[in-house]
């Protein structure tokens, strides 16, 4: 299954909604050209939606990680929300589950962003 | 199996038909099936380097208590000892480098093999209810 993000806007942060497998190939491109292009346009408060990701490899960690990292070097912020409890699992093997901010509530994280 | 984005992903599906074979759980069967994936992502990406003229060995074998999957490239070869920690504080940002250690999470065993020429990584788990997991958890 492909990846497939979309976007919307509320409160003046950009929902990422995304879908399928974030792995090595198409899935991590969707995901980079998507925060690239988001970051081009100054939409620096993103939340990725990751409730109907089913699956993540190496490739799909070290993608979000970028992002992570590129958002913040713009000073901006890059929220996770929805964690799969595969997605969960993999993100505190790997050490990164604190240090990406995850939520469970849609308007709690976007409240918790900066203004 | 070619060099090819296509082959990781089958190496995936055959994973997990193959230790849906030997009994292991949905659970134990999505570790296997992605430390196959991130076995075949090292020997396609960095061992062959997606160089068409360059395969990939997949085996799935059953030893007695054991799952044995091999994953032989024909690339120049790598020393898996200099791959940095990916849980370092100092390492948690960078984009690579978790392949090697997820294998490690998901299979009970991990070997590293240098060929003539390439690399073989050969990935163990151990089947629940054999005699030597029984060993293992009693130990």
């Amino acid at each position: 299954m492909s990846m497939k993000a979309s976007t919307r806007q509320i409160d003046g942060v950009t929902i990422v909604d995304l879908s399928g497998r974030i792995t090595l190939g198409e899935g991590s491109v969707v995901l980079r050209d998507t925060v690239k292009d988001l970051l081009g346009k100054g939409q620096k408060k993103i939340l990725l939606n990751l409730g109907d990701v089913s699956y993540i490899d190496s490739s799909g960690i070290g993608e979000l990680v970028s992002a992570f990292t590129s958002v913040r070097n713009q000073g901006g912020e890059l929220k996770l929300l929805h964690l799969t409890k595969k997605v969960h699992d993999l993100l505190q093997i790997t050490k990164l589950y604190t240090v990406f901010d995850v939520k469970d509530d849609e308007a709690t994280a976007i409240g918790a962003f900066t203004r | 199996m070619e060099s090819t984005l296509d082959s990781v992903n089958k190496a995936e599906q055959m994973a997990d038909q193959a230790a849906s074979q030997v009994g292991f759980d949905e659970d134990t069967r999505g570790g296997i099936s992605m430390a196959v994936r991130e076995g075949m992502i090292n020997a396609v990406l960095h061992g062959n380097a997606y160089d068409p003229a360059k395969r990939v060995n997949l085996t799935f074998e059953q030893s007695g208590p054991e799952l044995i999957v091999t994953i032989a490239d024909e690339g120049k070869g790598f020393m898996p000892e200099e791959v940095p920690d990916p849980l370092a504080p100092e390492n948690l940002l960078k984009q690579s480098g978790r392949g090697i250690f997820l294998m490690r999470t998901f299979m009970d065993e991990v070997r590293f093999r240098k060929l003539n020429s390439g690399t073989a990584i050969t990935l163990i788990k151990r089947i629940p209810g054999t005699e030597l997991d029984r060993q293992e958890a009693s130990t």
